[in-house]
């Protein structure tokens, strides 16, 4: 049996801790011991950018990431962008009304960057939104329509006033 | 697609971390930020019985400017060094090649001590240390020493670092005033390990160039750093026929090797490629600075 460790940490805003091995990645103590089932595992060795979460308000892999490591941290999931029961938030709102989700898989970790991309760019363009996003992999709905998506939520976001989707 | 158990050790101080490398680093790894790391850890590719993460000693993570260069602490993650001025004004290389490095996530927690101490060849910051002639680093139980760039990176993935020993900052040297730089790569995807890359920096006075610097990532078991033509630019201006020059000496001595990726003779022919276009947005840069426009971090 390797070490065991205390890890207490922020998510969405509670304290919340648990006891874990050493090897648990911030991805399975979320999941596992934590139930926040929302944060999705992919490739398991950073590739896919499904499992993206915000550590201290930056995207970060959470499969390539020990739980150890996010001790004292703060740390933001899918589950903590919008309250329970809703309203969604701009980004969600977004991703639903241009279709930028098809199974989903890849969503909550595309929201999460989408959201740290407007948290510090909120007029963004393509090229930073491509940046931003490069490392998120889609299976099924395509990068067009998730493009769409965070143009969108930025100009709603950012002048709050709606804007019409284009069929 | 579970790591193996081991025990993790987290120390808070450089003398704690050295001693438990001094007691565990022949069967353990040290964890930086864990990019590299651990995704070979959760392929059971690395089976360490120890892992001493070194991202709660403060004191590596301290990026600061001296009076010859800009000296990095190994635990400066990718995404703090891509944001820091200092590097940017002066050290034009390190700065064009940061962005290169897989994407933002992996930036965020990727640091320059970790992707340099796991020497892979591939990569953007291996090639940019060589290039600079950087000095690492390394500490012990059994005191401090000095590594050259040159002498750093042994192979694929091995490194000068003995099994006790950490590294702990990285000296970059800083760049005379007419000093340019750019990072060029091809990979089949933004974020992929690049097929090719070329790290150039040249400085220029009156329009010669006085001193180059080329490295190649890719194409060996180690960052590549052709000589002969570093020799062959200067004192020339850098035009069509010496960059063509260049770019066929390059194709003629890199001998990389073809996998399902590429084949050996595209890598050989996008390394001229990238070679001609990273140096004549170096000099072209440099040109600029030494005209007293500094745009290096344009």
């Amino acid at each position: 049996m390797g070490t065991r460790h205390r890890v207490q940490l922020t998510v969405n805003g509670e304290r919340r801790s648990g006891d874990t091995a050493g090897r648990t990645s911030l991805a399975d103590f979320l999941r596992d011991t934590l139930g926040l089932t929302g944060t999705h595992l992919g490739c398991e060795h950073g590739v896919c950018g499904a499992c993206t979460v915000l550590l201290d308000g930056s995207p970060v892999r959470s499969c390539i990431l020990l739980a150890a490591q996010a001790d004292g941290h703060d740390v933001r999931t899918i589950e903590g962008v919008s309250p329970p029961g809703g309203p969604l938030s701009p980004v969600q709102e977004a991703f639903c009304e241009t279709h930028a989700m098809q199974c989903g898989f890849c969503t909550s970790g595309m929201v999460l960057a989408s959201e740290a991309l407007l948290a510090t760019t909120p007029h963004p363009d393509d090229a930073e939104i491509d940046e931003a996003l490069g490392g998120n992999i889609c299976r099924c709905t395509g990068y067009v329509q998730i493009r769409e998506a965070v143009r969108v939520a930025a100009a709603r976001t950012a002048d709050d006033e709606r804007v019409v989707v284009r069929d | 697609m579970k790591p193996i158990d081991f025990d993790l050790h987290r120390p808070e101080t450089l003398d704690e971390a050295l001693d438990l490398l001094a007691e565990h680093g022949d069967d353990g790894k040290v964890l930086a930020g864990g990019q590299s790391l651990l995704p070979l850890l959760n392929f059971r590719l690395a089976r360490p019985a120890h892992l001493v993460d070194v991202g709660r000693v403060a004191s590596l993570a301290v990026l600061r400017r001296t009076a010859t260069g800009v000296t990095v602490g190994a635990m400066v993650r990718q995404a703090s060094a891509e944001q820091s001025p200092a590097v940017a004004s002066h050290c034009p290389l390190l700065a064009a090649a940061l962005p290169n490095i897989a994407h933002p996530p992996i930036r965020n927690r990727g640091t320059l001590g970790g992707s340099l101490a796991h020497g892979d060849p591939a990569a953007e910051l291996p090639s940019v240390a060589t290039a600079l002639d950087a000095v690492f680093v390394a500490a012990s139980i059994r005191g401090r020493r000095e590594i050259p760039a040159a002498e750093f990176f042994r192979t694929h993935l091995v490194t000068a670092l003995e099994p006790d020993e950490l590294l702990t900052e990285i000296r970059f040297p800083a760049t005379d005033s007419g000093t340019g730089a750019a990072f060029a790569e091809v990979g089949r995807r933004r974020g992929d390990f690049a097929l090719v890359g070329v790290a150039a920096q040249v400085t220029v006075a009156d329009g010669r160039v006085t001193d180059a610097r080329v490295c190649l990532s890719g194409v060996a078991d180690t960052p590549s750093r052709p000589k002969d033509v570093e020799d062959m630019l200067r004192g020339t201006a850098a035009d069509d026929d010496v960059v063509r020059d260049a770019a066929n000496a390059v194709r003629e001595t890199v001998e990389p090797v073809g996998d399902l990726h590429a084949t050996a003779d595209y890598r050989r022919h996008v390394a001229g490629v990238l070679l001609a276009r990273a140096l004549r947005e170096a000099y072209e840069t440099a040109e600029r600075s030494e005209d007293g426009h500094d745009l290096r971090i344009a």
